[in-house]
């Protein structure tokens, strides 16, 4: 009943749809729904004031049907059967017509192909698939599908059995049989015959493999106890590939022999080419750093002495696996044997070009391994090697190794550096570096960084410690340089916190004290450093913006006291200078603080009270010559000494302020802001007293400053355009939909729509969902029937 | 000394000989000082025990003296309740200020000033004589007034003390009174050393006097008293004239400087007529440098509120400017004073730009924290004085500068005929907040004024800071790679000197 009343509803929907635009079905007023309208809008026009629901379902549960129920009937299904037999579900046809079209079909296929010109036969007749007429011709050629000989017998025979084959296979068997034994085996029996035979042949197989297992172990070591012998590289054609290992092996033997007979003269040509052949092919292993080394800037020098210490370097290893004649080395050295024994170890390990490496690092060596050479074959002057042996140890000795760890802590880098030469520490820094270096690892790059940090830390307990070792912190700036160019935030960073620290421990001191002292040798170094890494003349500068302020706190508020202090003091002029030679900007402090200095070399005190003196006590520090007394009696050396030194400091200061005459001259108020140190090199200063260079030095000073300031035109603004009139002609703005929301910017406009059609679009799948259960559901239905009722 | 067979002696024979008491251990002086304690106290036949109490105090062991000290305050407080105490036995008292004397240790002198202190408020609630009615209260004043003189030495400095003694300053009748004798032993002590400096006395009397505080309203808390009494004291007379005594004598330079550093803030509000401070102000403005600057300030207060007419402050303010204001401590109160000083727009234009001119000269020296206070005042001087715009924009031909810098006159200056060029050399300093401050002249100045009080208390590792804290995107490296400390490009260090 329901299914009646189902395919009726389908036939009339089918009809509808069909026959969409008939106008009856528009004129049924069953059909028709019309969507009123609530007011009329003149000249809108309106899509949708009739809507025909029963057409616009059929045309859905139409699109369902194609769509979701095929995937509905095919869910849960990998795959179906089709068959592709002519006629198969066509219903209309009877089952003789069928078979009929069948064979005709069937005809002119075959017809077609193959047999165009075959003029004897209508057809080839076939049992089992295979033409009869070719295995009349009994070639029994077994295809066998396995790649091994051995296998290939097995598997020709499982097939026979095992497939059975067609009667030709089965019938030439039996006839090879029929020889032998006159009997035919059962199954059960050629199974299990074919089962031992399987086996048997595995077992040779496991034999053999051991075998040549064992010849290729014992040949490792014959070959190893006169390897060292060799003082000549195997030629490259020994030095084979793995897969044919056997033969390699076999014929090993007597050439090793032949090689070390021929090794004496060919050493000295081979040592050089086989250097860099060497490299190559153990760069991997151990070599990573040794060819950057090479690729630096050194050049050929270099690449020989690489050559040499190479020689120096095998040697040690092989003393390590004789096991004999070791040498005590120091830390460093047997910390780097520990890394090449390791590496030894991993050759031993990975047995695959083991034989090759020995060989190859057994002939490498050149004249520590003529040594040993000599002692067996008896060749060359002995003295002679034992001395170049020793001298290759020593070598080895004072050589470094070649890789570092990166030091994690700062009392790591000092163990690391200490004791060293600058220059041996420079080559420490390098080697570090550039085997950690950010390329090659992951966590390289944080080392590194931190390494920058305990380098200038390093710098600065170089530059505390009595004496200061300044020439080192010279011999490490390229280093120092070459980290920050690869890491500039991090190295910002460290400098940042250096001065910020010593900017508060100052500030706290003169919060306190009320004065702070000068910073120390450290802190000088640091801002020449800074100076040299950053650029001092960029307006602002996150590094040397603070040195500038920390140079100017240091300039005005820390008191001198001592020849001392004053020497500090000029080091920081030198480097305020330095910072504003290129900028050419303006630094008062520095100005102030030579005026003051210039103030200590007058031993009259008229002129202290008028003019600025903060912190510089008026004392008689760089007082050389008074006018008083005729001359200063130089009572003892230590007096000259120090007569010497103050005349060197006022000559640096002197030379300072002619540099910053000649800086600032370009200044508007340049005459004004050297008024009074003119004042005092014209009035106060002794200058008599002073040698010749000093004096030509205070009247050049004298010169470059002028007695009256200079013309100047007063200021004006800048000229600007002049801002137009603001006009009142109205802001046309579109308006685009009515009785929205309006005012919003585009942007919110945007996203309202956006977020409108997102709703409606949600709420049209929501709808569309329930449909799509609703017609699985009412199809579940009518499928559970329909089978019921089948 | 062997101390076992001296101790049994001890036992043997307590307390029996006060003679040998020096030579007592631990256990005994304490035992004897007890029992001799516990005897005066019970019965009066033992008075003559409490010599031998008083004998310890000028023991050299400290122990035994603080013990006794503890001891005679507790006998004598017994005795002042009880009424057994007549008169005043002034030799007792005058040993334990001798403890205050003789020792250093700050311990000693604080026991025996509280029991001092003891003594005076036991002696106001039993006074020793009956005095009669018609006075109203009684106090122990003349203890007091012995009690200030030592607080007051004149050879050691007794802050701790003083400080100790501070507690008691929060009563009332106390602080009157040592407030008046204060007054009189600062009148009888300078008036004996003929006026002259005496630096150590003037410090603790300053440190006495800045640790008193008159309540603000007098008559509605007056309830805190040592001694129980009911009358009212005119505090902020005596304290008035207390200071008023102290600051008429000369005072060593440093100490005008502490005084007048709380002057406006401790001392003015308190007195009840501020006014007569002027002569100390005026003195002390005119002496000049930092003690001129921070004058300024109870000046300010007096003007301000209290009508002083003051005969060319100005010019005083203008001679006041040189380098060093820029260096002092004071700087922050410096420039918010002067700020207020010249906020008027009623004053001269002449004024404002001699002020003007002196401030940018002076900028030639200034450190940069100075300058960033400086640059937006200037600005300010001269958005709230428009016709001092000329400073900055005058369209006319080249000349001197006109500006005379040794003119302590501004009047005379000629300010007004110059033009600030000192700025337009700032737009070439170091610092980068100074140049842009410095570049705002290029333009008409805008109609807001800066403000530049957050800026007063800059200080130069604040600015490291701001600059160390801003984050940055890239940082800039040098161009050119060094390879030698002392090789660069632009090398001034490398000339003269070199790696040892």
């Amino acid at each position: 009943m329901r299914q009646g009343s189902t395919s009726q509803n389908r036939g009339l929907s089918d009809k509808v749809r069909k026959s969409k635009a008939a106008p009856e079905i528009q004129k049924n007023p069953f059909e028709v729904k019309i969507n009123r309208k609530k007011f009329d809008v003149l000249g809108r026009k309106s899509k949708h004031d009739v809507g025909l629901p029963g057409v616009s379902r059929s045309r859905a549960i139409q699109k369902r049907k194609e769509t979701l129920l095929k995937e509905f009937r095919a869910k849960d299904k990998n795959n179906k059967f089709i068959d592709r037999r002519f006629g198969e579900y066509d219903q209309k046809i009877t089952p003789e017509e069928k078979i009929l079209q069948r064979f005709t079909l069937e005809r002119q296929r075959t017809q077609d192909r193959k047999d165009m010109y075959n003029l004897n036969e209508e057809e080839e007749l076939t049992h089992y698939g295979q033409s009869l007429a070719e295995m009349e011709k009994m070639t029994d050629v077994i295809d066998s599908d396995s790649d091994s000989e051995e296998k290939g017998l097995l598997s020709a025979e499982l097939t026979a059995t095992h497939f059975g084959g067609g009667g030709g296979l089965l019938r030439k068997k039996s006839a090879g049989d029929e020889d032998e034994e006159h009997k035919p085996k059962s199954r059960q029996e050629l199974i299990e015959e074919l089962i031992i035979k399987s086996k048997q042949e595995k077992r040779e197989r496991q034999t053999q493999k051991e075998e040549a297992q064992e010849l290729t172990e014992k040949l490792d070591q014959e070959w190893k106890s006169i390897q060292n012998l060799l003082a000549h590289k195997t030629p490259k054609a020994e030095r084979k590939d793995e897969t044919d290992k056997p033969k390699v092996l076999k014929h090993l033997r007597p050439n090793t022999e032949a090689v070390s007979e021929q090794g004496g003269e060919k050493e000295d040509d081979d040592g050089d080419e086989e250097g860099g052949e060497k490299e190559d092919d153990d760069g991997d292993e151990e070599g990573g750093e040794k060819e950057d080394d090479d690729g630096d800037e050194e050049g050929g020098e270099k690449e020989d002495d690489d050559g040499d210490e190479e020689g120096g370097e095998k040697e040690d290893d092989d003393g390590d696996e004789e096991g004999g004649e070791k040498e005590d080395d120091d830390d460093a050295e047997g910390e780097e044997e520990d890394e090449e024994g390791g590496e030894d170890a991993d050759d031993e390990d990975a047995d695959d070009d083991h034989c090759d490496l020995q060989s190859d690092e057994g002939s490498e060596d050149e004249d520590a391994e003529g040594a040993e050479e000599e002692q067996v074959c008896a060749e060359g002057p002995p003295a002679v090697i034992e001395e170049q042996k020793k001298a290759a140890q020593e070598a080895a000795k004072a050589e470094l190794p070649y890789t570092f760890t990166a030091p994690e802590s700062y009392s790591d880098l000092k163990a690391l550096l200490q004791d060293h030469g600058s220059d041996q520490q420079c080559l420490i820094l390098d080697r570090t570096l550039k085997c950690h270096h950010p390329s090659l690892a992951a966590g390289n790059k944080a080392k590194l960084q931190k390494l920058f940090g305990f380098l200038l830390e390093y710098v600065g307990d170089l530059a505390t410690q009595n004496p200061p070792d300044l020439r080192t912190v010279s011999a490490l700036i390229p280093q120092i340089c070459g980290l920050c160019q690869m890491f500039p935030e991090a190295a910002c960073k460290a400098v940042q916190t250096l001065l910020s620290d010593s900017g508060h421990s100052m500030e706290e001191t003169l919060e306190v004290k009320g004065r702070a002292p000068m910073p120390d040798l450290d802190m000088l170094v640091l801002l020449k450093i800074t100076a040299l890494l950053f650029p001092s003349s960029d307006f602002r500068h996150p590094v040397t913006t603070p040195a500038f302020l920390y140079i100017s706190q240091a300039l005005t508020r820390c008191v001198v006291l001592s020849l001392e202090d004053v020497c500090k003091g000029l080091i920081l002029c030198c480097l305020a200078l330095e910072f504003v030679s290129l900028s050419r900007r303006f630094f008062p402090e520095l100005l102030n603080f030579l005026l003051g200095l210039l103030h200590l070399t007058v031993s009259d005190k008229l002129c202290v009270s008028e003019i600025l003196l903060h912190l510089i006590k008026p004392n008689e520090l760089l007082v050389f010559y008074n006018n008083k007394h005729a001359w200063p009696v130089i009572s003892s050396l230590l007096h000259l000494l120090c007569l010497c030194f103050r005349l060197s400091l006022i000559d640096s200061c002197l030379d300072l302020v002619k540099r910053c005459t000649s800086l600032y001259k370009d200044l508007p108020s340049f005459a004004h802001i050297f008024q009074p140190i003119r004042t005092l090199l014209l009035q106060h200063l002794p200058v008599e007293g002073y040698p010749a260079p000093i004096q030509d030095l205070h009247s050049e000073i004298l010169d470059a400053i002028p007695e009256q300031p200079s013309q100047h035109a007063p200021l004006v603004f800048k000229k600007k355009k002049p801002i137009p009139l603001k006009l009142f002609t109205p802001k046309i703005v579109q308006i685009l939909d009515y009785g929205k929301k309006r005012g919003n910017t585009k942007e919110e406009k945007e996203h309202e729509r956006l977020k409108h059609k997102y709703k409606r679009e949600f709420k049209g799948a929501l709808r569309e969902i329930r449909k799509d259960t609703r017609f699985l559901a009412r199809e579940n239905v009518y499928f559970s029937s329909f089978s019921s009722s089948e | 000394m062997n101390t076992a067979t001296h101790f049994s002696e001890t036992i043997m024979a307590p307390s029996t000989d006060s003679n040998v008491k020096g030579e007592n251990s631990q256990v005994s002086y304490k035992k004897d000082i007890n029992t001799k304690t516990d005897r005066v106290l019970q019965n009066k036949k033992h008075a003559n025990d409490i010599f031998d109490v008083t004998e310890y105090l000028q023991s050299e062991k400290d122990k035994e003296v603080i013990f006794a000290t503890n001891a005679c305050s507790k006998i004598f407080c017994q005795l002042f309740y009880r009424g057994d105490l007549y008169t005043w036995d002034t030799p007792i008292s005058d040993k334990l200020q001798c403890v205050i004397y003789v020792h250093y240790f700050h311990i000693f002198q604080e026991t025996s000033l509280c029991a001092l202190m003891k003594f005076v408020a036991a002696e106001g609630k039993h006074p020793l004589q009956n005095l009669d009615l018609s006075e109203h209260y009684n106090f122990p004043r003349e203890l007091l007034r012995t009690l200030v003189e030592h607080l007051l030495s004149e050879n050691e400095d007794m802050s701790l003390l003083i400080s100790r003694f501070q507690e008691f300053l929060e009563m009332d009748d106390v602080r009157y009174y040592v407030m008046s004798s204060v007054r009189d032993n600062i009148y009888r002590v300078m008036g004996r050393n003929k006026k002259a400096v005496i630096p150590v006395y003037q410090n603790n009397v300053f440190a006495l006097l800045s640790t008193i505080n008159v309540p603000s309203s007098e008559a509605s808390k007056m309830k805190n008293f040592l001694v129980k009494q009911e009358c009212k004291f005119e505090h902020k007379r005596a304290f008035e004239q207390m200071w008023l005594v102290f600051l008429k004598f000369k005072l060593p330079s440093n100490m005008y400087k502490k005084i007048l550093v709380i002057l406006h803030e401790s001392i003015m509000p308190q007195m009840s007529d501020p006014t007569l401070l002027i002569d100390f102000l005026s003195a002390a403005y005119d002496i000049g440098g930092a003690i001129s600057l921070l004058s300024l300030n109870g000046l300010f207060i007096l003007i301000h509120k209290h009508n002083l007419d003051y005969p060319d402050f100005y010019k005083k303010l203008y001679s006041l400017l040189d380098p060093s204001i820029f260096h002092v401590k004071y700087r922050a109160r410096f420039f918010h004073l002067v700020n207020i000083f010249l906020s008027s727009t009623h004053l001269p234009a002449y004024l404002v730009a001699a002020f003007v001119k002196r401030f940018a000269r002076l900028s030639l020296t200034a450190p940069p924290t100075s300058l960033l206070i400086l640059l937006p005042f200037i600005c300010n001087l001269i958005r709230r004085h428009p016709s001092c715009r000329v400073l900055i924009h005058r369209p006319s031909t080249p000349c001197d500068d006109p500006y005379v810098m040794k003119e302590e006159d501004p009047a005379q200056s000629h300010a007004l005929e110059s033009s600030l060029w000192e700025i337009k050399t700032l737009q070439k300093h170091y610092h980068p907040d100074v140049a842009k401050a410095a570049m705002k002249i290029n333009d008409p100045l805008t109609e807001q004024e800066d403000d530049i009080s957050e800026l007063l208390e800059l200080s130069t590792f604040e600015l490291m800071e701001r600059e160390l804290k801003a984050e940055r995107k890239t940082i800039p490296l040098e161009f050119d790679t060094a390879t030698e400390l002392l090789k660069s490009s632009r090398e001034v260090l490398g000339v003269h000197f070199s790696l040892e």
